[in-house]
C-alpha cells in the first residue's frame, strides 16, 4: 500500500485534486478579506454558502443551463449580503452573533428549500473539465493545473484582480482606510456605510457562488448541510492569510492539499481511522491560527460597528 | 437618580420586552415564509403550539429539550458577558457526553448515585476542557474564538464517530455485521431519576437551580465582576488590575463546562446511551447552537434564560407536529430560529439609544454621580 502511494499518478491526483477543493474557499475567503478589510466580519459564509448551492443545483437542475445556475447562486448570495449590511451598518448589530443567525437561516432555509423543491437527492451535469490548448498537454503539469473546470479557473483568476484592487485602485485605498479607521474615513468624506454595504454585498454573492462552485462544479448534487463547515474555515482562511489575497490562496491550498491527501488515503485503505483522517483539516486550521496570527495584525476597526457622531 | 425612578423601571419594562418583539417579528417572516410554503400560518402557529403544549406529555417533552438549552445558554451568558463569543457549544457537549458515559461504562458494579454524581462532574470537566482549549488560544494567542471553537466542533465530532465505532462501541454490535456505532446501553440503576410519569427527569431540577447560581456568581461575585467588566472594557479591567487573560479563559472554561453537563444530562436523562449518524446535530439536536438563540432571546440573562429556553424547546418539540400536521419541514424552525437571532441582536439599537439618551439627561442634571457601570461595594474600596 504504501509503495503504491508515492507512485506519481497518485501524487499527480492528489495535487489535481487539490487544486479543485480549493475553489470554494478561494471565492468565499477572497469575498471575506474585501468585509474584513472595510472592517465587518461576515460569520454568515456558511449559511450564504448553502443557499448559494441550493440556488445554482435548483436552477441548473430545472433550466439545464450552468451559467443560469451561476447567475442565481450570484444573486441569492448577495441578497443575503444585503440583509447582513442592513442589519450590521444601519442597525448596528453585533457581527459575530448576526453573521452566526444568518448561518442559522441559511442552513434551514436550504434545507427547507432542498425538502421542499427537491425532495431527493438529484444529481445535474455540472461544470465540464475544460482542457486549455497547448498547457493541458504538458505531461503532469497539464494534468494538475490545466484540466479543471471554469469555476476552478475563475477563482484562480481573482486572487491576481482582488489584489490589485485592493492595493491598487481608490476602492480598495477606501476599503482598507474603513477598515483601520472608520471615523478619520469619514472626516476625509468617505462614505463609510457605502463602502461596507459594498464589500458585505460582493463577500455575499461570492460566498453564494462558492456554493455553487460545490453544487455544480465539484460535486454536481445538493445535500442538506453539504458545506459541512467549509464556511467558517474559510473565515478562518482570511485570518491564515494575513488579509490578503496572496495570503489566502496560501492558505486555501496548503488546507485543501491536506484535504486531497486525506481523500486519497482513504480511497488507498491505508490504515488510519478514517475518523482521524477528517479531523486532520481542522486540526491543521488551528494550528494554522495560531502560527499566522502572530505574524500579521488584524485590520483595526474589525467587527466594530461605526456611527456617525452627530 | 432616585427621583427618576418611574421612568427608569418603565424604560427597563420596555427594554426587557425588546426580545420578544424581535421575536414576534421574526413569527411574522416565518408566517409569510409559511404562506410561500403553501401552508396556512395561524393553522401552522396553533399545530406548533398544540404540539408544544397541547397535553401534559408534551409540556413534559418541551421542558425536557429545554434542558440542553438552559445549561448551554448559561455558559453562553458567562462568556458572552466576557465579550468571548462561544460557538462550541456542539463540541463541548459531545466531549462532556463522551468523559459521562465512560463512567457509566466502566464503573458498572458501583452504586447508582455515586456514578450519577460522577458521570455529571466528569461531564462538566470534559465540556471545560474543550472550552478552555479555545480560551487559552485566545488569551495568549490571540486566535479568534469563534474559529477556534467552530474546528473543535468539528474535532469533537470526530472523535465520538471513531470512539463510537472502535473503543467503545457495544460489544453486543461489535459482533453484528450492521455494527451500529453506540456504546453500551446504561444500566438502570444509573439512569437520572422521572420526576412524574413523563420524560421529563432530574436534570430540569438540576439546570434551574444552576441558573440561579450562576446568577449569582455573575452578579454577586468578585469572579462574576471580573468577568463582566473585562466584556465591558478590557482596558478598563486591566488598568484596574484585573488579568484579564486569565477571565477570557475562565469564561470560555465555564462556558464549555455547562455545555458539557448539557451532554452529559442528555445521555444519563434521556437516551442512556451514545449513538452516532455522523453528525453533531444527531447527538446535540443542534441544542449547542440553539442554546444560543436561547441565551440571546433571555437577554443573556441567567435567568432570563430560563424562560426563553422553555420558548425555544417549545418551538423544537412544536417543529415535529408542525412537520407531521402540515408537512412543512422541521428545518424551518431551523431558519426561523436564524431570524430570531438577527432580529434579537438588531433590536438592542433601541435599547442603546435610549440607554444613550438617558446617560445624556442624568449627565446634564447631576454629572458627579455617574458613575462606572460595573461597580460593585467591595471593588470600589480595593
Amino acid at each position: 500500500m504504501i509503495e503504491n502511494f508515492f507512485s506519481l499518478t497518485v501524487l499527480v491526483g492528489i495535487l489535481a485534486s487539490g487544486i479543485r477543493l480549493a475553489t470554494p474557499y478561494l471565492y468565499a475567503s477572497l469575498g471575506e478579506t474585501f468585509g474584513q478589510r472595510s472592517g465587518v466580519l461576515n460569520l454568515g459564509v456558511e449559511g450564504q454558502m448553502l443557499l448559494g448551492a441550493f440556488a445554482a443545483f435548483y436552477v441548473t437542475y430545472t433550466t439545464g443551463n450552468l451559467f443560469f445556475g451561476v447567475l442565481a447562486a450570484l444573486v441569492v448570495g448577495a441578497l443575503m449580503g444585503l440583509a447582513m449590511a442592513f442589519v450590521t451598518v444601519n442597525l448596528q448589530a453585533e457581527q459575530g452573533i448576526s453573521g452566526i443567525g444568518f448561518y442559522l437561516f441559511g442552513l434551514g432555509m436550504s434545507d427547507l428549500l432542498f425538502q421542499k423543491l427537491l425532495g431527493t437527492v438529484e444529481t445535474v451535469s455540472g461544470f465540464p473539465a475544460l482542457h486549455i490548448p497547448f498547457l493541458s498537454d504538458i505531461p503532469i503539469i497539464g494534468e494538475i493545473f490545466f484540466q479543471q473546470g471554469l469555476l476552478v479557473y475563475i477563482a484562480y483568476l481573482l486572487v491576481p484582480l482582488s489584489w490589485f484592487i485592493l492595493h491598487k485602485t481608490t476602492l480598495g485605498l477606501k476599503i482598507r482606510a474603513v477598515g483601520e479607521n472608520p471615523q478619520a474615513a469619514d472626516s476625509l468624506g468617505v462614505n463609510v456605510a457605502a463602502v461596507r454595504y459594498f464589500t458585505i454585498i460582493q463577500g455575499g454573492a461570492l460566498s453564494g457562488l462558492a456554493g455553487a462552485s460545490l453544487s455544480i462544479g465539484l460535486l454536481n448534487v445538493f445535500q442538506q448541510n453539504m458545506t459541512s463547515g467549509q464556511g467558517f474555515i474559510a473565515v478562518a482562511l482570511v485570518y491564515f492569510g494575513g488579509w490578503r489575497p496572496v495570503g489566502v490562496l496560501l492558505g486555501a491550498l496548503l488546507f485543501s492539499m491536506v484535504n486531497a491527501l486525506q481523500l486519497w488515503i482513504q480511497v488507498l485503505g491505508i490504515q488510519i481511522p478514517s475518523d482521524f483522517a477528517v479531523m486532520m483539516p481542522y486540526v491543521l486550521t488551528i494550528l494554522a491560527l495560531v502560527v499566522a496570527v502572530q505574524r500579521v495584525r488584524p485590520p483595526r476597526a474589525l467587527s466594530k460597528t461605526f456611527e456617525r457622531e452627530s | 437618580m432616585k427621583r427618576n425612578t418611574s421612568n427608569f423601571s418603565f424604560a427597563q419594562i420596555i427594554d426587557a420586552a425588546l426580545p420578544v418583539f424581535a421575536g414576534l417579528a421574526a413569527l411574522g417572516i416565518g408566517a409569510i415564509m409559511l404562506l410561500a410554503l403553501g401552508a396556512n400560518p395561524i393553522q401552522a402557529y396553533s399545530a406548533l403550539l398544540q404540539g408544544a403544549f397541547g397535553s401534559w406529555n408534551a409540556i413534559a417533552e418541551t421542558t425536557v429539550k429545554a434542558v440542553p438549552l438552559l445549561l448551554v445558554g448559561l455558559g453562553i451568558c458567562i462568556a458572552f458577558r466576557a465579550s468571548v463569543i462561544n460557538i462550541g457549544g456542539e463540541g463541548q457537549m459531545i466531549i462532556g457526553a463522551l468523559a459521562a458515559t465512560t463512567i457509566g461504562l466502566v464503573f458498572t458494579d458501583w452504586p447508582g448515585w455515586l456514578v450519577i454524581i460522577m458521570a455529571m462532574v466528569t461531564g462538566f470537566l470534559g465540556g471545560a476542557i474543550w472550552g478552555a482549549i479555545p480560551g487559552y488560544l485566545k488569551a495568549y494567542f490571540r486566535v479568534n474564538e469563534i474559529l477556534s471553537t467552530v474546528m473543535m466542533n468539528a474535532i469533537a465530532v470526530n472523535l465520538m464517530n471513531y470512539l463510537l465505532r472502535g473503543p467503545m462501541i457495544d460489544p453486543s454490535q461489535a459482533e453484528l455485521a450492521s455494527k451500529i456505532p453506540q456504546t453500551a446501553r446504561l444500566l438502570q440503576a444509573f439512569h437520572l431519576p422521572r420526576l412524574v410519569p413523563t420524560r421529563l427527569h432530574l436534570g430540569v431540577l438540576i439546570a434551574v437551580i444552576l441558573a440561579i447560581v450562576v446568577y449569582v456568581l455573575l452578579f454577586h461575585t468578585t469572579l462574576g465582576y471580573r468577568i463582566r467588566a473585562v466584556g465591558h472594557n478590557p482596558d478598563a479591567a486591566r488598568y484596574g488590575g484585573i488579568r484579564v487573560r486569565r477571565q477570557v479563559v475562565i469564561a470560555l472554561l465555564l462556558s464549555g463546562a455547562f455545555a458539557g453537563l448539557a451532554g452529559a444530562i442528555q445521555v444519563y436523562g434521556l437516551n442512556y446511551r451514545m449513538i452516532t449518524d455522523g453528525s453533531a446535530s444527531g447527538f446535540t439536536g443542534s441544542a449547542g447552537f440553539n442554546g444560543i438563540v436561547a441565551a440571546l432571546f433571555g437577554q443573556l440573562h441567567p435567568l432570563g434564560t430560563v424562560p426563553a429556553s422553555f420558548v425555544f424547546g417549545a418551538l423544537l418539540v412544536g417543529a415535529n407536529s408542525l412537520q407531521r400536521a402540515m408537512q412543512v419541514p422541521s428545518a424551518f424552525i431551523t431558519a426561523l430560529n436564524g431570524l430570531v437571532v438577527v432580529f434579537v441582536v438588531s433590536s438592542e439599537i433601541w435599547r442603546r439609544r435610549r440607554q444613550h439618551r438617558r446617560r445624556l439627561e442624568i449627565a446634564r442634571s447631576e454629572p458627579e454621580t455617574l458613575e462606572p457601570a460595573f461597580a460593585t461595594p467591595t471593588e470600589k474600596q480595593s
